[in-house]
């Protein structure tokens, strides 16, 4: 055991040398009656007078040095802010003087600091871990200065009945904790390596740096008995009064979030959120605990600072259109139409739901919803495979302005339950199978279940109602449906996560009309052009446009499976001259074009318009298919989650485009307008958005059928939306003197070299052409700025060598000339995403190629 | 600096690289006065014949020269460090200060990537600072030391710049040409690993060009080092596969997983240091290191303050070579 004089030790300042700390940042600070405090404190270093404060509070067991790059940034010519960050008696750098200190105690010895120094307003607090309640602490006895706060993985609350975040429950038990906190570094080293990606050696060395030694320790052990875990707690008064306080904040509140989280789950990010119904939220897929080591914090923080706090006004988007049609009035109009609506074929049968069937049966459920509890803005989580019901469900939510909230199941289990989890439904439909992940995962408690689920299933999950029972609710019930507005949020629809986690991209309810009006006029489908939906997000239109939908017989979620003979089928079933697919669906119809009896040839031969979307779909493929269907028009579509359709192309239209840089993918569809921001010398897309031709860069892309904004992931928002009205796509590619589109690659796959900036996608194509390549990546290796190309190979006979021979790599740089080719590698297989199967995961490519032209070994 | 009129003083005139930068700067004007032991057969220049360790013979050659471009050293792969030292180090010594005292403008110090690669991979490095303590073998040991000189004596009176051509190759080649032909020719000239890693070199016309760029670029880039190149980096295979196609010899055809390379190349090294044997070792770790990991370099920084550009690519070189050695 430490003698209490032992636990004694002066404040000091960090050693020299701590990577992206500037000793000229720190200060001693005595306060009298409190102690001595170690601050980083940037007040020298600032070019003018600050904007204000930014007051920084570490949790435990950190110090100051979390919030090194804020102190940094917040020196910037423009609008500097003042950044003090405080090691917290006991911690750090500060006093250690042997008093165990509460909750109360550290707000109180903050607020000493913050008047020994003369602190004044506007003050922005900022707090991480348990720092955060400090800081709010703080921020409630100062509201005359207060000006904003930011809080990083914090809690404020602990339900009643509930302990302690599941982690920190081991070293809160009185013998551990000791042990864990004090005696070892286990507790220190355990929170250092919650940070994705690992720290690096040098930053993990001064995070630990103020707690070799035990004595050194001794304020960690007691922050964590002082976590008010009881409702005896001595801290619990405390806790509870600041916890009310925050609820009365009306400042601007930044909620800055790892998801990956074990201590501060999302349960404490929702409390926030609820407690802070203003706050703008950032919630990061891939970050951890420390959240500001995993994410650009600084960059982050202050860039909030200047939309919520700077004297300009917020852009408010006007309306590009004040008419508005609901997206479910052309249902609604037919409630008494008993024609069909719906033609689902399945086993030789076909089941045929008149519009007044569903009309009825979408007023049903929105009453029930509403019967149930269910209120406009509600998100309603919907894990229903595509058919009758998924579509009565849809529309059933917006009509009472619930927001639904769809992820595709190609996210696989835990990035479905990502995705929906950080959407925060207030409610859950889905089948037996889905409402198991969602009651084990902690979706949401509200579970309505679509289909058949077993009896005592249904009991464990508590399942509130099958939705024939909600449909029952809803008949008998008398409630006024809410008339939801077209500015109100309809949708949040997931990105499929081929390039990066998937984000939930926010529709409103004229965004969801627009977008059925798009594809309506684009395609040419209404009230009297039925369609057939071989890619069921299309299904979910029809009743939208009024037209008429079939579904094939086939497994919806393995498209690959639909027949030449189904097709006909459903063509036949509507007489429809439409029919929208997806590229694994048109694979599959050719693979069978052989089973087609001369009918149902004569069926196919009067389609006149045929759409595959959902993925890029070779040119290869739509030629095959004109052969099937000759008097269709083969269209293709180019747009994205946030987004579509942003332009359409034809077979006709690929083949007069012809060659080119990239991939043709047409004009913007009617409403929409697609703009390019021009990449820099360094390869990144700064320029002002323009539609002139053969401008290389950003694809900008608006129109009202866009995503108004990225759910909770207000950074990311940011820099996809910082052109007013439109959404950057992080595609590149250039416009032509015919006004066509042209897609280039990704933003982030472009090679910077010292000659310029190489897109990708063109240098794929003409290696394509070389014989015995089946497919290939363009990637860049070494520093941005002078990377050089390298071309990767997926060849036809396989090769012994890595290096490509001498003709191989004579072919390839002929074909690319005059772009020069550092070197030409081969890869028995080169890797795609998992989702589409066919976008080249160059990325990992890069990754390969600059380990093995650097001379290491590295596996594809 | 204009080279019409001027005197240059080019030391190591003999070797391929020095022959070219004498006949480029006769070409363009200059007066050029040539320095080293034997003669160097450029026509239009004045042979001063002499030894880098020779004071006064240092002193004869720089007299009334306007300017110097400094090649000569000792360039081989193995032998005792002193000799080195004493070409490398002491020979600039004198030659800096005799081209001060005698009033000269300019000194191009010619110098090598190898003077700041204390190992591991080079990809699209920077020309990072020479490291006389940490630089691989007594060449570049050496040759860093003397860098370092060189950059030190830069002043008002005499502007000295650094300029690191990596890899020099061409017609009549006896260092990367030389050897890589007389391996493969005996057999002897093996891939190590996977024989991917990039490595950028310098055709000599191009780092010839660049020296004299060196001597009339402006004051203000002086004081530094500039890594020159193509700036066509390729894998160590498919260059050895091309110089070995251009001068008419076999291709490489054995592979020695790089771990055993530069393990052999070890124990050979000090097999060499102890043993009377002649010439040099097959293989030394050296070597293998340089055959196993990338070299190449960023560009920009030189392109932009000398004012120059690479003339000659990478297989306009490679087709030079093979109409030199088809005519030899």
């Amino acid at each position: 055991m430490s003698s209490a004089d032992g636990r004694r030790a002066p404040a000091s300042l960090p050693p020299a040398g701590l990577p992206g700390l500037d000793p000229a940042w720190s200060r001693l600070v005595d306060v009298p009656g409190s102690g001595t405090w170690h601050v980083l404190d940037n007040r020298d270093a600032l070019p003018a007078e600050p904007v204000g404060t930014i007051l920084c509070v570490h949790g435990n067991p950190t110090w100051s040095y979390l919030w090194r790059r804020l102190v940094a940034a917040g020196a910037r010519a423009d609008r500097p802010w003042r950044v003090v960050a405080v090691d917290q008696l006991g911690m750090g750098f500060s006093e250690r003087d042997g008093r165990v200190r509460r909750l109360e105690d550290r707000v109180a010895d903050l607020g000493a600091l913050t008047k020994e120094l003369g602190l004044e307003g506007p003050v922005v607090t900022a707090g991480h871990d348990w720092g955060g309640v400090v800081s709010l602490g703080w921020a409630a006895e100062h509201r005359d200065v207060l000006a904003g706060v930011v809080l990083l993985n914090t809690a404020i609350h602990l339900p009643p009945g509930d302990r302690a975040p599941a982690v920190l429950r081991p070293a809160m038990a009185p013998g551990v904790r000791t042990a864990s906190t004090v005696t070892t570094t286990a507790f220190l080293d355990t929170t250092l390596a919650l940070a994705h990606p690992t720290l690096a050696p040098d930053v993990r060395a001064a995070f630990r740096a103020p707690y070799r030694t035990a004595d050194r320790r001794q304020a960690i052990g007691d922050f964590v008995a002082d976590i008010p875990a009881t409702a005896d707690h001595p801290s619990r008064p405390t806790l509870d009064r600041i916890a009310a306080a925050v609820s009365t904040f009306d400042v601007p509140a930044l909620l800055l979030w790892g998801a990956r989280d074990p201590v501060f789950s999302d349960r404490f990010l929702d409390d926030l959120s609820v407690r802070l119904p203003h706050a703008d939220v950032h919630r990061s897929p891939r970050a951890g605990h420390l959240v500001g080591e995993d994410e650009d914090l600084a960059g982050g923080v202050l860039q909030w600072l200047d939309a919520r706090l700077s004297a300009a006004s917020p852009q408010e988007e006007t309306p590009v259109d004040a008419s508005w049609t609901p997206l479910g009035a052309a249902l609604a109009d037919r409630q008494d139409d008993d024609g069909p609506a719906l033609v689902e074929l399945h086993g030789g049968r076909t089941r045929t739901i008149p519009w007044s069937l569903l009309a009825t049966r979408v007023d049903e459920l929105a009453r029930g919803l509403v019967t149930l509890g269910v209120q406009t803005g509600d998100r309603v989580a919907v894990l229903v495979p595509p058919g009758g019901d998924l579509t009565a469900v849809l529309y059933a939510c917006l009509r009472i302005g619930a927001v639904v909230v769809v992820a595709d199941a190609g996210l696989g289990v835990r990035g479905l339950s990502r995705a929906v989890r950080s959407a925060r439904p207030a409610a859950v439909v889905g089948i037996e199978r889905a409402l198991v992940a969602a009651r084990a995962l902690g979706w949401s408690s509200t579970l309505v279940a679509a289909g058949p689920v077993r009896r005592r299933l249904r009991r464990a999950l508590g399942v509130v109602a099958t939705l024939p029972e909600v449909a029952d609710l809803g008949r008998v019930s008398a409630v006024d449906l809410p008339t939801p507005g077209p500015g109100d949020e309809a949708a949040v629809l997931f990105t499929s996560g081929s390039t990066g986690p998937a984000k939930g991209a926010v529709y409103t309810q004229r965004g969801l009309s627009a977008m059925r009006d798009a594809v309506g006029r684009t395609y040419g489908v209404g009230p009297d052009h039925p369609f057939v939906a071989a890619f069921a997000p299309f299904a979910l239109l029809g009743p939208a446009l009024g037209a008429t939908t079939a579904s094939p017989d086939m497994d919806v979620t393995a498209p690959r499976t639909l027949t030449a003979r189904a097709l006909a089928d459903a063509v036949r079933a509507i007489d429809g001259r439409v029919v929208f697919a997806s590229p694994a669906a048109l694979a599959g119809v050719l693979a069978t074009q052989g089973d087609l009896t001369p009918a149902d040839r004569a069926a196919l031969a009067e389609v006149t318009t045929f759409l595959s979307a959902g993925a890029p779909v070779p040119e290869r493929l739509l030629a095959e298919a004109a052969e099937l269907l000759p008097r269709a028009a083969l269209h293709t579509p180019y747009g994205m989650t946030e987004m579509l359709p942003v332009t359409d192309i034809d077979l006709a239209g690929i083949r007069a485009a012809g060659p080119g840089d990239g991939v043709c993918v047409g004009r913007p569809v009617a409403g929409a307008d697609v703009r390019i921001s021009a990449l820099d010398a360094d390869g990144c897309a700064t320029g002002e958005p323009t539609a002139e031709p053969g401008v290389v860069g950003e694809v900008l892309v608006s129109g009202p059928h866009r995503k108004v904004r990225y759910d909770r992931l207000w950074l990311t928002e940011q820099a996809s939306s910082r052109d007013p009205g439109a959404h950057r796509t992080g595609d590149v590619g250039h416009l032509d003197a015919e006004g066509r589109l042209w897609v280039e690659g990704r933003l982030a796959h472009v090679v910077v070299t010292a000659d310029g900036v190489v897109t990708p996608v063109g240098v794929e194509q003409r290696v394509d052409e070389v014989p015995g390549v089946v497919r290939s990546a363009g990637v860049g290796v070494g520093p941005r700025g002078t990377q050089q190309l390298v071309v990767v190979v997926e060849p036809q006979a396989p090769a012994r060598e890595v290096v490509a021979d001498e003709q191989l790599a004579a072919a390839v740089r002929a074909a690319v000339a005059p772009l020069r080719v550092a070197a030409v590698l081969v890869a028995a297989r080169l890797p795609t995403d998992v989702r589409h199967n066919s976008k080249i995961d160059r990325a990992a490519v890069a990754a390969w190629a600059d380990a093995v032209l650097a001379g290491r070994r590295a596996r594809l | 600096m204009t080279l019409d009129g001027s005197t240059v003083l080019v030391t190591g005139a003999s070797g391929m690289l020095g022959g070219a930068v004498a006949r480029t700067l006769a070409a363009r004007g200059a007066r050029v006065r040539t320095f080293q032991r034997r003669p160097a057969h450029v026509d239009g220049a004045h042979d001063v014949l002499g030894s880098l360790t020779d004071s006064v013979a240092v002193e004869r050659a720089v007299d009334g020269c306007d300017a110097v471009v400094h090649l000569a050293a000792k360039v081989d792969i193995t032998g005792p460090e002193h000799e080195y030292r004493q070409v490398n180090v002491e020979g600039t010594r004198h030659l800096l200060a005799a081209a001060r005292a005698s009033g000269a403008r300019r000194f191009v110090q010619v110098s090598s990537p190898s003077v700041a690669h204390i190992g591991g991979s080079l990809v699209g490095a920077p020309a990072g600072p020479a490291e006389p303590g940490l630089a691989r073998g007594p060449y570049a040991r050496t040759k860093a030391a003397a860098e370092l000189l060189a950059l030190a004596a830069d002043s008002d009176a005499m502007r000295v710049v650094a300029v690191r051509p990596h890899v020099v190759w061409g017609p009549g080649d006896t260092q990367l040409v030389g050897r890589v032909v007389a391996r493969a020719r005996a057999g002897r000239l093996p891939v190590l690993g996977s024989g991917a890693p990039l490595i950028d070199t310098t055709y000599v016309d191009n780092a010839a060009d660049a020296l004299v760029a060196a001597v009339t670029a402006p004051d203000d880039v002086c004081g530094q080092a500039y890594v020159v190149t193509n700036g066509e980096p390729r894998p160590v295979v498919e260059l050895l596969r091309a110089i070995c196609a251009a001068s008419g010899a076999p291709a490489p055809r054995v592979h020695v997983p790089g771990v055993v390379a530069r393990a052999l190349g070890g124990g050979l090294d000090a097999v060499w240091a102890r043993l009377p044997l002649a010439g040099e070792p097959p293989l030394t770790r050296f070597v293998a290191e340089q055959l196993s990991t990338a070299h190449w370099f960023d560009q920009r920084r030189t392109r932009e303050a000398l004012g120059w550009s690479p003339r000659v690519s990478l297989d306009e070189g490679l087709a030079r070579l093979a109409a030199a050695s088809a005519s030899a």
